[in-house]
């Protein structure tokens, strides 16, 4: 793919979205915040997708990697949803909505 | 034509018609007692009919590949299917006084029996499933159950856990993806069979394979991406953590062992393959040490799990690679399959114990095996048995596993591997000891006791894992059946 | 030419409200951004020609996803939960360079790509009419590749089941969400009797357009969604308990048809198989039942887990 046709322009957005969401998946540790990013990586990695899916501009866009965006759109949503009940919880009954950095698991002092 | 392709669609749709009506109808004893007669007979089914028709693939729909999905049914995938209906069978039968429903339903009471029966059947899908594609689907509903059983006690301990587990299972989900995305951009195809048939050395295949691995291994907790799984596997329920240490992490490694035999076997280079036997080693030693720190039996048991998870990983430097089968490459591949299995009922039968002790107890510190042998015979001998199957000793199923591995090691030059496996046993013994000792010591204070009747459940999910051992000609033939070509040849 | 113009300004948009909804200070501006960034994203697929995609992108990924984070940061609000502190500069660097490093290796993989790989368009094309369909988009979802749908809808299911298990143990029985309280004569309950029976025809009609054009039961159940949300945020109603029959046969209506159709195919030629005479009538059906299941499931997952009594 090489040229500056739409699809192609469209795929490197893609490429440039999933870097900027995964610098906000590394730099933060609010879990709202990693959310975000969280979406953001994956409608980039969609606009690659489906942007390599309209290459053939005489062709149209192929309607699978259509239907699979589709699909991956509503099952990143589901993620959403129950980090989001999950985060909310946790600030609940923690107080706070960031994971502590320790080591889990050492703590089983008898 | 109609029944041997009953099999597969049955074993995705029977626990998917369960949630249902757990969902509506809350009846989890009629629901159990219907479910697994029912799955075990589909099993019955998909053996024979793998035996006797060879690997079944078929078009769901329909509609072949490229264009459609396949769902695959050979030995692989059928070792798979079946391992997960005898242990998912036995937790749920042993998980039915500990989640009752009674006049008024629980939060806990409800939840659990439809995420349980889901669980079963995202874990079939990703089994049968021959499309990349499908199985990103499969995998996160994997995933999402998960998610929610590990949570499923509700306190700050178990959502924090479940959200590390989050953090990593969403990172392997979206390298996944990318990986799917851009095959499927490459190829225009995300069939596994038919992506075996074409060339993977352009840039676009070469970056799906890694990311794939990369996500992949997030979701298996291969080190160094375990921290997320003891405190997950832990914190839960124990029928849930049997399930989820049991075979989840097997679901996303069965995935791998799929994509690097049966979709990509060509894109292997050597250091990739080092590198994951490497991280597979490192998980065997650096997780049975933490194992040994432990003072908690859940977190212990956990552990566990990260180290022989590594064990998996040593089949992708012994059996994967060249496109010319080597003479050990059947034995390596099959003992991964072998570790896999025998793990899973191991496990499950020692977190289902564990649970009972604990259960008894009232607590989950050390002192809870006090004197287990004698207040709890059948539960300790379940420990015993199983903690058999985890050190590799004879006759377990764990030691034909890595008796496999062990020969490929030698056979293949690679003696570093066979020295971790075998260090890797006695580490085993090491963490497994303590526990195990002080159930032979007086025990002290008051403790209550389970229904021998739930504690013969563990024990024979254990014998299982010893039977594997016994009789393990018949599974390994099996197993042959539609083995991909870059694990032919045997060890004659 | 001024299409290339407009589809470069477009990229540049995205990725500086990416960047801002990122790097954004504070936490409600970022939601913010990122709900605009959906839109911009939505914009986007419409550029490309995928007008089902961008349908999909508006309602679940930027107006769904965005009205639960806004719900989440005003919970997290309320509940006087502070944001950490940023990391250290050192540390930021690494990071930037591990994430120029990950989009340099997705670009180079994308530059390798042949130019002329047509895909599946052709061979979707060729099979359209025995799929039942005129929308090549919704035959890919529920006829050709109908399985990866049936799973997804039961995804949903065990999403909402993981976020009604969230509930205070004292809270199982209640009623979803919190109650809502709306003043009467307000705006909210104004457009709470207004919008309704538009937003219903407008959500009915994008379910039932689905087959032969672009839309179907996701984006129609999400406008469903939206809907009933509203209502419910007018206090105009409110949610069954989650112990409610009807409740729990709404959620699971939708996939318990689909998967009764997939198994009753293995009957009539294969699992999940539609035969071509049948194929619109049986999918039409599964689309109503599934948008009923996902408009209640969608609204349910926004207004989250039981957080009060029974009563």
């Amino acid at each position: 793919m090489t040229g500056l046709d739409t699809a192609t322009l469209f795929a490197w957005c893609g490429a440039g979205l999933i870097g900027i969401g995964l610098y906000g998946f590394l730099a933060n540790r609010h879990m709202l915040r990693r959310l975000v990013a969280f979406n953001v990586v994956g409608s980039g990695i969609f606009l690659v997708f489906g942007a390599s899916g309209a290459r053939r501009a005489d062709l149209g866009p192929d309607p699978v990697p259509q239907a699979l965006i589709i699909t991956g759109i509503v099952v990143a949503l589901a993620t959403t949803a129950l980090l989001v009940a999950l985060v909310i919880r946790y600030a609940d009954l923690a107080g706070r909505a960031t994971l502590p950095e320790d080591e889990p698991g050492d703590d089983g002092k008898e | 034509m109609i029944l041997p392709a009953l099999a597969p669609a049955l074993s995705v749709a029977v626990p998917l018609a369960a949630a249902f009506l757990a969902v509506v109808a809350p009846r989890p004893r009629l629901l159990v007692g219907v479910t697994v007669p029912a799955m075990l007979a589909v099993m019955a089914l998909a053996v024979l009919g793998v035996r006797q028709g060879g690997p079944l693939v078929l078009a769901v729909g329909g509609w072949e590949p490229p264009l459609g999905i396949a769902l695959v049914a050979d030995g692989l995938s059928t070792a798979f299917l079946v391992a997960t209906a005898l242990t998912i069978g036995t937790v749920l039968v042993v998980a039915l006084p500990q989640f009752p429903i009674r006049q008024n339903e629980t939060r806990a009471g409800w939840a659990f029996w439809p995420l349980a029966f889901l669980l079963w059947a995202a874990l079939n899908a990703v089994f049968l499933s021959g499309d990349l594609f499908n199985i990103y689907v499969a995998i996160e509903f994997v995933t999402l159950a998960t998610l929610a059983l590990v949570a499923l006690e509700g306190k700050a301990k178990q959502v924090e856990a479940a959200m590390r587990y989050a953090m990593f299972a969403l990172f392997g989900s979206l390298a996944y993806l990318l990986g799917v995305a851009l095959l499927y951009a490459a190829h225009g195809t995300l069939d596994i069979g038919l992506l075996a048939q074409l060339p993977a050395q352009d840039t676009a295949s070469l970056v799906a394979a890694g990311l794939i691995t990369a996500g992949l291994a997030a979701k298996t907790a291969l080190f160094p991406f375990h921290a997320w799984l003891p405190p997950a596997h832990a914190g839960a329920p124990a029928p849930a953590s049997a399930m989820l240490s049991a075979l989840v992490p097997k679901a996303s490694f069965y995935v791998l062992l799929r994509f690097w035999f049966d979709a990509m076997p060509e894109a292997a280079g050597a250091i990739a393959l080092q590198l994951l036997g490497a991280l597979g080693a490192t998980a065997i030693v650096y997780g049975s040490i933490l194992a040994v720190r432990q003072n908690r039996l859940k977190q212990l048991v956990a552990y566990s799990t990260v180290a022989q998870i590594g064990y998996l990983f040593l089949v992708f430097p012994l059996a994967g690679g060249s496109a010319e089968p080597q003479p050990w490459t059947a034995g390596a591949w099959t003992g991964s399959v072998f570790h896999a299995v025998s793990h899973a009922f191991a496990k499950a039968a020692m977190f289902l114990a564990v649970g009972h002790a604990v259960l008894a107890a009232g607590h989950d510190r050390m002192s809870a095996m006090d004197g287990l042998t004698r207040r709890m015979p059948m539960t300790a001998f379940a420990l015993g048995v199983s903690a058999v199957t985890l050190m590799g000793l004879p006759p377990s199923g764990g030691f034909t596993a890595k008796f496999l591995l062990l020969t490929a090691a030698f056979a293949s030059g690679q003696v570093l591997w066979a020295a971790i496996i075998v260090l890797g046993g006695v580490l085993a013994a090491a963490y497994l000891f303590r526990p195990l000792a002080r159930a032979f010591l007086p025990d002290r204070g008051r403790y209550g006791t389970v229904p021998r009747a739930q504690q013969a459940l563990p024990l024979a999910l254990a014998m299982l894992s010893v039977v594997l051992g016994i009789v393990s000609a018949a599974p390994y033939d099996f197993l042959q059946t539609g083995r991909p070509a870059a694990a032919e040849e045997g060890l004659e | 030419m001024t299409g290339a113009i407009f589809d470069i300004v477009l990229c540049l948009l995205i990725l500086a409200v990416a960047l801002a909804a990122i790097l954004g200070r504070d936490l409600f501006g970022s939601v913010v951004f990122f709900i605009v960034y959906g839109l911009l994203v939505a914009l986007a697929w419409t550029r490309l020609g995928a007008v089902d995609v961008a349908l999909a992108e508006a309602a679940i990924g930027a107006g769904l996803t965005g009205v639960l984070l806004v719900g989440a940061v005003a919970r997290l609000r309320r509940g006087g939960v502070v944001e950490p502190t940023p990391p250290r500069p050192l540390a930021r660097g690494a990071q930037m360079g591990i994430c120029v490093l990950a989009a340099g290796l997705v670009g180079a993989a994308i530059a390798g790509l042949d130019p002329d790989a047509a895909g599946l368009t052709a061979t979707v094309a060729q099979n359209l009419e025995a799929s039942g369909v005129g929308n090549p988009v919704t035959a890919v979802l529920l006829n050709f590749r109908g399985y990866d749908t049936l799973l997804e809808t039961v995804v949903l299911l065990v999403v909402l089941i993981g976020v009604w298990s969230l509930a205070e143990d004292r809270y199982w029985g209640g009623r979803p969400g919190l109650r809502q309280h709306a003043k009467p004569g307000g705006v909210l309950a104004t457009y709470g009797r207004f919008l309704p029976p538009l937003g219903l025809l407008a959500g009915v009609y994008v379910v039932w357009a689905g087959t032969d054009q672009p839309g179907g039961a996701f984006q129609g159940g999400t406008i469903l969604a939206a809907v009933w949300l509203l209502v419910a945020m007018a206090g105009l109603v409110d949610a069954p308990p989650v112990t409610a029959r009807r409740l729990r046969l709404t959620i699971v209506a939708g996939p318990a048809l689909f998967l009764a159709v997939a198994v009753a195919g293995i009957f009539m030629g294969g699992f999940l198989h539609l035969p071509p005479e049948h194929a619109k009538q049986l999918i039409q059906t599964i689309e109503a039942g599934l948008a009923l299941s996902i408009a209640a499931t969608l609204a349910l997952l926004v207004a989250g887990p039981p957080q009060r009594g029974a009563r």
